[in-house]
């Protein structure tokens, strides 16, 4: 009856609160995170430009998993893009400190996604809130290249309430971002989901995890991102590159109806500088980061020029002789205090 | 059983030639009067087959002592020969780094000049699907790319060579593409079922010397025979090319058609001919002596080293610079262009001393 209904509302809602202060204190003992502490670099390059993006655009990734998975995925995860994060969470729903992964006293199965999420960004922003200014969540078979995430959020100010992935436009105005394919909060973002949690503007409505967060998101005022490149290329995928390339997505498949910007198949559906991949298996994560990070063409001139962040003026030390074209891009004001991003306004 | 009279240069021949001739004892009298090349140990063999019940064994032990002999008779001869030719086993490395960052300019347009490469794909129209992923894709980075064919398709356009034998084939293949050459200095052969990063052969190949005679790609070794696999590419420079056409006059030692009725297959026969004329196949790697070209296709590579190296999965697997690849599909080909001419992590720069643009008319890389 409706009455029965409302009161397990009200008793799942106080026991959640209750459970969520209860996990942060039993949390204090163990580090269950891993912290990695510098870019890694590539053979014979010159990783300056990464590395002060690694400095200056701290990016945390969690990445969704659990104990039947560890052997299977995550573990390739943590060999391959998870290293590139400035941190890394596993969560589970049981703690194991030996691979480490963070057990948020949840079930497995696909009902309790979005318990899952909500829990671990809780748990991040309690326990690494001060270390990250963006907050990525990322499935275990999602292949993510943190350089490139780095990229497009040097652009925006962690103190924006924004986020992004990839836009559905279906069920929330503003449109929503695609779990499989990985979604990333800036730091204002995660700290009004939170405070939508305390405060009961947000809650647990349903167990699908990407609607229901984009649902949260709209209502806390937090701005559903463009993270296309300046061609308008996509770089979040909700596939793998062999789908988005060969244009082997099937026209009767939800795909298309879902998709908030005009979907390009062939080579012009993603960006040179894509940011995720998703149902990616162990033995393709390892081919997508010989691709990414081992493979090139000697001396090859890339058709794609990305222009630089206008902020990395901002980050690199002020008696650092910068080159002539970053002085132009610079319209940016230099004052401390708030940045404000001249694309986020455009893309609103 | 028929008797085979052929080559009997490697120890395997030999057997062959015994075993076939002689299973039964009562036939071997028959077929051995038949056989032209008849030696005094076959005549020996036969009549001490004769002897009922037992011939077929005495057979097979003469056979194995013969072939013991003939074996240490080989390496006894080619102990003598190996001894002035230390060229044999050459491992073949780019420039260095430091090397390439010392260079002029002038030095550099110079380089970037004499390593343009003419690429000779050697197609037919059962690989047609091949033919025009290799056409799409990366015969557009060679400076010159032509495709030579068993015989025509209405689909592709290609040089016709009316030829079914692959020798034949590739030999009026290397005489066209050499009188074709214009000023190009470095030939790549391949079938359409190999996949080249072009720039990475280039930048193998940077600072050698194209008027000297180089032959390279993965080599394997036949009996006391240094050879390029065909299925991984074969590299050859101007000089290499200009013996090859001389030595092709040679009937003897580099026929076009072979006497034998099995065929020695046609990368072997290369190596022979090139080996007359003092050119020596070399392996292609990286300064860490990671092979360059293969055969297999990445994804194959990469499980390969999931199961022999999975704490170091990519570092074990596959070179950075690796050249060729073989056995992908259309499918995977447009990943793997994504993967090396467009995919890449940002603000991770290689300052390479020589600069390759894109090539015109693609869209996929």
């Amino acid at each position: 009856s409706l009455v029965n209904c409302l009161l397990q509302t009200v008793m799942l809602n106080f026991l959640e609160g209750s459970c969520l202060s209860g996990l942060m204190i039993h949390k204090e003992q163990v580090n269950l995170s891993i912290t990695n502490n510098h870019g890694l670099s590539l053979v014979g390059e010159d990783g300056t430009l990464a590395d002060t993006l690694y400095k200056h655009v701290r990016i945390l990734c969690w990445v969704m998993t659990g104990p039947n998975n560890l052997e299977k995925k995550a573990r390739h995860v943590k060999a391959t893009w998870s290293r590139h994060c400035n941190i890394v969470v596993f969560i589970s729903s049981v703690d194991d400190p030996d691979f480490p992964t963070v057990g948020l006293n949840t079930k497995e199965g696909r009902d309790q996604l979005y318990w899952k999420t909500i829990r671990a960004f809780h748990y991040v922003m309690d326990k690494h809130g001060d270390e990250a200014d963006w907050f990525l969540k990322a499935d275990d078979d999602t292949y993510v290249i943190v350089d490139n995430l780095r990229w497009i959020l040097a652009s925006h100010s962690p103190e924006d309430p924004v986020y992004f992935g990839r836009r559905f436009k279906p069920y929330v105005k503003q449109g929503y971002m695609s779990g499989g394919a990985g979604y990333v909060l800036s730091k204002e973002a995660l700290r009004r989901f939170v405070e939508g949690f305390r405060t009961k503007v947000c809650t647990h409505t349903s167990s699908v995890e990407d609607l229901a967060l984009g649902q949260c998101m709209e209502k806390v005022g937090v701005v559903a991102g463009d993270s296309r490149d300046t061609l308008q290329r996509e770089t979040f995928h909700p596939f793998v590159p062999e789908s988005h390339l060969t244009g082997t997505v099937s026209k009767t498949f939800w795909y298309w109806n879902y998709c908030y910007y005009p979907i390009v198949q062939g080579p012009q559906c993603c960006s040179d500088l894509a940011v995720s991949f998703h149902y990616v298996d162990p033995s393709h994560m390892y081919l997508l980061e010989y691709y990414t990070y081992h493979l090139r063409a000697f001396g090859y001139k890339y058709r794609y020029q990305p222009p630089e962040p206008n902020v990395i003026q901002d980050f690199n030390a002020p008696d650092k002789v910068e080159t002539g074209d970053i002085e132009e891009k610079l319209g940016v004001d230099q004052q401390e205090g708030e940045k404000k991003s001249p694309e986020l306004n455009e893309k609103l | 059983m028929r008797w085979r009279a052929g080559e009997t240069d490697s120890r395997t021949d030999t057997t062959f030639l015994l075993f076939s001739g002689c299973v039964y004892g009562n036939e071997c009298d028959v077929v051995a009067s038949k056989c032209e090349q008849s030696s005094v140990l076959l005549k020996e063999l036969r009549s001490s087959m004769m002897s009922e019940g037992s011939s077929f064994m005495k057979g097979l032990i003469l056979g194995g002592i013969f072939c013991l002999v003939m074996s240490f008779f080989e390496t006894f001869n080619s102990g003598t020969h190996s001894e002035g030719h230390e060229h044999l086993h050459h491992h073949l490395k780019p420039v260095s780094k430091d090397e390439l960052q010392k260079l002029s300019e002038s030095q550099m347009s110079d380089w970037t000049l004499q390593v343009r490469v003419y690429c000779l794909i050697m197609v037919t129209p059962k690989l047609l699907v091949h033919w025009a992923t290799a056409n799409d894709t990366w015969s557009k980075h060679c400076d010159k790319s032509v495709f030579y064919t068993s015989e025509s398709s209405k689909a592709l356009e290609a040089i016709d060579l009316q030829e079914q034998d692959e020798w034949a084939r590739l030999r009026k293949a290397i005489k066209h593409a050499y009188e074709n050459a214009g000023d190009l200095r470095w030939f790549f052969v391949a079938r359409p079922t190999t996949y080249a990063i072009i720039e990475n052969l280039k930048y193998l190949v940077l600072d050698k010397d194209p008027s000297q005679p180089f032959y390279i790609g993965h080599t394997e070794k036949s009996g006391e025979l240094d050879y390029v696999e065909y299925d991984s590419g074969i590299v050859l420079s101007y000089e290499a090319m200009r013996r090859l056409i001389e030595i092709f006059k040679d009937e003897d030692r580099c026929p076009e058609r072979g006497h034998a009725l099995w065929k020695t297959p046609e990368e072997k026969q290369l190596a022979t001919c090139l080996k007359y004329t003092g050119v020596f196949a070399e392996n292609g790697e990286d300064a860490q002596g990671k092979g360059l070209f293969n055969k297999k296709s990445v994804s194959s590579l990469i499980s390969d080293s999931m199961g022999q190296n999975p704490a170091d999965v990519v570092e074990a697997c596959c070179s950075d610079m690796a050249i060729t690849f073989g056995g992908m599909s259309p499918s995977q080909i447009q990943v793997l262009m994504y993967g090396v001419y467009r995919l890449r992590p940002y603000g991770h720069d290689f300052h390479d001393s020589l600069t390759f643009l894109p090539p015109n008319d693609s869209d996929n890389d």
